[in-house]
């Protein structure tokens, strides 16, 4: 295979700190002892601090907002209002439908109003209650279901019908006749509730706008690039004027994937005084930025013929978005789109609508779109296997789609190592023996999933890279990569320094990455969708590459053989004839710097329409959505306990089995699906945005909203499969969002074995797993009678 | 970041010095650990301007001994020294488990006996930002006239949320309290009123310096139990203590004090008519478990103070009783 600049792949050499190696994260010990330097950890002379001014209802008209009396405070330096900044932005250039600031109209309890820098927070703190804001309470829409009922309030003026911010009905094949024909049926609705990421980082911004007219913004974000452009339209400020760098990250999770009101407020706020400015949310901020898990009502009927096959899939999904799209667009499609691997379907069809709410808005949380409807089939798919009398491990086994074919959908799934993933957990977890036979109280539960590893096209129509790698060598043997991509505990930087040392021989350790700078890094599109290690590996992978072939042949010269016969192996490089014929890494670097007569740096660029697949996705309108070079696949397999007198419950063990084609380190892979499951695992017991008749968030802090301690924590075996997918860099596919699906499923499916409940609601609170088995027991005593 | 409102910080070293200093200092509040009070700073529910740090004077206050027939507790120990003390096991291994599920290590190892004695008590409406609690609007604990628990309700009914009250209250402890004008020694159960805004009678100028429970209680069959969704960090959801004097294989007297429920630990009332029962077969235990957890349940009304669906609350009340009267008398 080879890139548009006619460069040639060669196989992997397998060096200690290349690809396949377990080596330490570059940023784990600086984060362990505290020595990373995080965005709230940078601070800059006479830098003011910024607090943000919100909504207290959930929806209401602004008349005025009068800032004079906070203004008037000692140590206050300025106010900022939504008129100043009043254009409208967003992620997707198709739904612009925010502003930093509200002009006129909030949307729900914890919307942003009005910003004020001073010297320290505590004045800041103390200067937002002194502006006064004359509101006009408007009635709340808190639920889609009251969003679709009531067209004549609108929620987001964006929206075109109502408030809906985006309708999807896609339909393939004969539904309808496959359904009345089929032997087997589930047909239920299953409810998921909202959760959000809950990352131990809050969000922070620092703005310092310097002598020359130049904006700096720091964020913790993980899209660099699209905040790039997003402060260039609102601040109407040329993108050359301003540079985006995101220090280190504590945790993401899709929760700062978007543009948010801090970066644009501390951004004009440094502009109109000329001093740096620092906002950092509160851990109640961060509830209200959300972007989080969409609740979604799923009316969902799965069919199966007689032998077991999935003859029909018929999914409606209503979508509470709350106030703002960010990723909703995709959302919708997401919802459908992801779901017809790793198992054939005859036939499919889903009806998806994301509705406008006055509540924080919903946005892409690991695993975006797909979760929830992924719940829902792999529930629906064991009741109807159960109806066959089908084991739950067979039945999807039976259904395995294979490997390079087209979804029913029009997807192209290249590798897939879904039926080695079943394999593995059927085996670690004793399926066989246990399922079934555990007695009251405690099962087994087994679900699949598959997951996308990045979107085939950019969020903007463009045909530039969406992933650019820069590297660079010289004489010190020290190897700079240069590179766009956001680290936000993926460990992209990581694996970096591997594909460098797999192609140049270098050790990791001597390998600088400068990331996601806009003014040094080459663009990439962000860490998002599960695109980071497929897109920027290649990207890096092409650039060492070329270095590579730049060392081999000075070495050649050196050495005194051809360049094909001129090894590389970690920090050294030989004849292969000869092995006394030899020189250190740095030694090669210096003889390609003079055979060059130029400084030694390459670029390496990916874009999907470059690797051979031809266009992606379906022919039909939304058919790119979804599209992805390459799909993930995972099966999962839950233990649990449940106490049927009080309905506690609590999941032991989860085997996950995961196909990320290679792992490039296996190490953060294992990382990647522990997270996954703990997350997964903590959406099924205990996580959920609720708020009150009023539209306010009931406990936006880390004590009333749960997540699990360690101590709820499963025990977790987890298992990498590599399929090798022939696009992939090395054969990599994603790990960071797939292994999360199944979790959720395979729990559901474990209570039923344990206790005969099929739960479809989320989370499964002990109350409604209570409920559950008193209306099992009801059920039992009416059929004994 | 919340912010810390502007504070003196008023260091005493001794008891003497200490509420000379409530005294005289009008609004000033305690900080021992910190670990309730600090947060509760942050959230802006008290308009203070003064603490007065106990630091100075936990060496006053940091033991654990026996005296006088009794298991005298310093309120500056630590709940982790509390729930790892060798002669607490021995004696109070209930009291033992309550302190060892307060929170997680870290909090066990700031947080102090005193302090979980006078946590403040806790509601979803109150434990919450100023913004968060203008945006609702203000309610009795502070600021404002509404209950948001109790619709029309007049009477705060935030939450008495310490571990180790109920099975203190259970295994009849008191607390020695001090202040300018001298000390009175009063029964916690007496220790706590019925009113969440303040639920003890600590008066202004007073400190709670020692916890005293009589060795005689020792004897007692003993159970603490806690509900809650998370295995550490977690408020109770529900909670317990269970006392149960057995003689000659029946029972003698016993105690069962339930808290996270109301603004107080409250004990189960009508218990006198259990005496006699027999309790010498796990049939008997399980009868008699299940008799006071069916009186604990028509006396307990969980409300929406605490963010655990109170229904389910109440449901499963009788069951966690029953097994906490199993873990008592059959282990």
């Amino acid at each position: 295979m080879s890139n548009t600049n006619g460069y040639r792949w060669h196989d992997p050499i397998h060096a200690p700190g290349g690809v396949g190696a377990r080596i330490p994260k570059s940023d784990g010990a600086a984060k362990a002892d505290g020595s990373g330097i995080f965005t709230d950890d940078l601070s800059f002379p006479r830098m003011l601090h910024a607090k943000l001014l919100r909504s207290p209802h959930a929806h209401a008209r602004i008349r005025s907002i009068d800032t004079s009396k906070a203004e008037a405070l000692p140590g206050v330096i300025a106010t900022l209002i939504g008129s100043e900044m009043p254009a409208r932005y967003g992620v997707i250039p198709w739904t612009h439908d925010e502003q930093a600031l509200a002009t006129d109209h909030v949307r729900f309890v914890g919307d942003e109003v009005a910003c004020v820098a001073a010297v320290d927070e505590r004045t800041a703190e103390a200067a937002l209650r002194l502006i006064e804001v004359d509101y006009e309470v408007l009635p709340a829409l808190l639920s889609p279901q009251d969003a679709l009922a009531h067209p004549e309030i609108k929620v987001n003026e964006r929206a075109k019908v109502g408030n809906i911010t985006k309708h999807v009905s896609l339909s393939f094949g004969d539904v309808d006749g496959a359904l009345s024909a089929a032997t087997a049926r589930s047909h239920h609705t299953y409810e998921y509730a909202g959760n959000t990421h809950a990352a131990i980082e809050p969000h922070c911004a620092v703005a310092r706008a310097d002598a020359d007219g130049n904006l700096t913004v720091w964020s913790s974000t993980q899209i660099p690039h699209y905040v790039h452009r997003e402060l260039s339209r609102v601040l109407g400020l040329a993108p050359a004027r301003i540079r985006v760098i995101q220090p280190l990250l504590g945790g993401a999770f899709g929760g700062k994937s978007d543009p948010f009101s801090l970066e644009f407020c501390v951004a004009k706020l440094a502009l109109k005084t000329g001093r740096p400015v620092k906002l950092l949310f509160t851990r109640e901020e961060v509830f209200y930025s959300h972007r989080g898990r969409h609740p979604m009502t799923m009316d969902v009927q799965v069919a199966l013929d007689a032998d077991g096959r999935i003859a029909a899939v018929d999914n409606k999904i209503l979508i509470d978005g709350g106030a703002y799209a960010s990723f909703g667009l995709v959302t919708a499609y997401y919802s459908g789109q992801l779901l017809t691997g790793p198992y054939r379907f005859g036939s499919y069809r889903f009806d998806s609508t994301r509705v406008y709410t006055n509540k924080p808005p919903c946005g892409p949380k690991r695993g975006h779109g797909s979760v929830q409807p992924r719940f829902a089939f792999e529930v629906a798919l064991d009741e109807a296997a159960a109806q066959l009398e089908l084991d739950p491990i067979e039945v999807r086994r039976r259904n395995f789609i294979g490997e390079n074919v087209d979804t029913v959908n029009g997807q192209r799934i290249t590798s897939n190592g879904f039926l080695k993933c079943l394999e593995l957990v059927e085996s670690a977890s004793g399926w066989k023996e246990r399922h079934g036979r555990m007695g009251r109280g405690r099962g087994l539960g087994v679900a699949g999933s598959m997951y996308i590893s990045g979107t085939a096209y950019p969020v903007y129509p463009n045909e530039m890279p969406q992933s650019g790698v820069l590297v660079k060598l010289d004489r010190s043997g020290r190897v700079a990569i240069f590179s766009g991509a956001s680290d936000i505990g993926q460990g992209v930087n990581t694996l970096l320094c591997q594909i460098a040392s797999e192609e140049l021989g270098c050790d990791p350790r001597d390998v600088t990455v400068v990331a996601s700078d806009t003014d040094l890094t080459p663009v990439d599109l962000g860490a998002y969708s599960s695109r980071v290690t497929f897109m920027t590996g290649t990207a890096a992978r092409e650039a060492c590459g070329k270095l590579r072939t730049q060392l081999k042949l000075a070495a050649a010269d050196k050495l005194g053989c051809a360049a094909d016969q001129v090894e590389i192996e970690l920090g050294t490089i030989r004849s292969a004839a000869d092995a006394a014929k030899n020189a250190s890494f740095m030694q090669a670097c210096q003889w390609a710097e003079a055979r060059e007569g130029r400084p030694l740096a390459e670029t390496g660029g990916y874009r999907t329409k470059d690797i051979g697949e031809g266009k992606l996705g379906g022919e039909y309108r939304g058919g790119t959505i979804g599209a992805s070079p390459a799909y993930s696949f995972t099966a999962h397999i839950a233990e649990v306990e449940v106490d049927e007198e009080t309905g506690l419950w609590r999941c032991t063990n989860v085997w996950a089995a995961h196909d990320c084609g290679k792992a490039l380190n296996p190490t953060l892979v294992e990382g990647q699906i522990e997270g996954s499951v703990y997350m997964g695992v903590a959406e099924a017991q205990l996580e959920e945005m609720s708020y009150t008749a009023s539209g306010q968030h009931r406990g936006p802090s880390l004590l009333d909203y749960r997540i699990p301690t360690s101590l709820d924590t499963p025990l977790i075996g987890a298992s990498i499969v590599e399929s090798g997918d022939p696009n992939g860099p090395y054969g990599a596919k994603e790990a960071g969002e797939g292994p999360l699906h199944a979790a959720i499923p395979a729990i559901a499916n474990a209570l039923f074995d344990a206790c005969g409940i099929r739960v479809r609601e989320l989370p499964f609170t002990p109350a409604k797993v209570l409920a559950l088995i008193r209306a099992r027991d009801e059920a039992q005593r009416g059929a004994a009678c | 970041m919340l912010t810390l409102p502007m504070l003196a910080v008023h260091q005493p070293k001794s008891v003497d010095e200490a509420v000379a200093l409530l005294r005289d200092i009008p609004g000033a509040r305690l900080l021992a650990g910190g670990t309730d009070i600090v947060p509760n700073l942050k959230y802006g529910m008290y308009e203070t301007g003064n603490l007065v740090a106990l630091r100075g004077i936990s060496r006053e206050l940091r033991y654990i001994r026996e005296e006088e027939s009794e298991l005298r507790i310093g309120a500056m120990c630590s709940v982790d020294q509390l729930a790892n003390h060798a002669r607490v096991i021995e004696l109070f291994p209930s009291l033992a488990d309550a302190a060892s599920q307060i929170a997680g290590p870290q909090l066990r190892r700031m947080g102090t006996v005193g302090g979980n004695l006078c946590l403040d008590t806790r509601c979803v409406y109150i434990n919450q930002s100023h913004f968060w609690r203008s945006a609702l609007g203000y309610c009795l604990k502070k600021d404002g006239t509404v209950c948001h628990v109790v619709k029309g309700g007049q009477r705060c009914v935030a939450a008495a949320s310490n571990d180790t009250a109920p099975i203190l209250v259970a295994l009849g402890a008191m607390v020695r309290l001090v202040s300018p004008r001298g000390e009175r020694i009063i029964p916690l159960d007496d220790f706590y009123i019925a009113d969440g805004v303040k639920n003890t009678q600590l008066a202004r100028d007073e400190l709670l310096v020692e916890a005293r429970i009589p060795l005689a209680a020792a004897r007692l069959r003993q159970a603490y139990g806690k509900l809650r969704l998370r295995q550490a960090i977690d408020f109770p959801a529900l909670n317990f203590g269970v006392t149960i004097s057995v003689e000659e294989q029946k029972v003698a007297a016993l105690r069962l004090c339930v808290g996270a429920l109301a603004a107080r630990p409250a004990l189960v009332r009508h218990v006198d008519e259990l005496r006699g029962r027999p309790v010498s077969t796990p049939e008997e235990i399980r009868a008699l478990g299940q008799e006071l957890g069916l009186r604990a349940q028509r006396q307990c009304k969980p409300l929406t103070n605490i963010g655990v669906d109170p229904e389910w609350r109440r449901e499963i009340l009788p069951v966690l009783v029953r097994r906490g009267v199993e873990r008592a008398l059959l282990s």
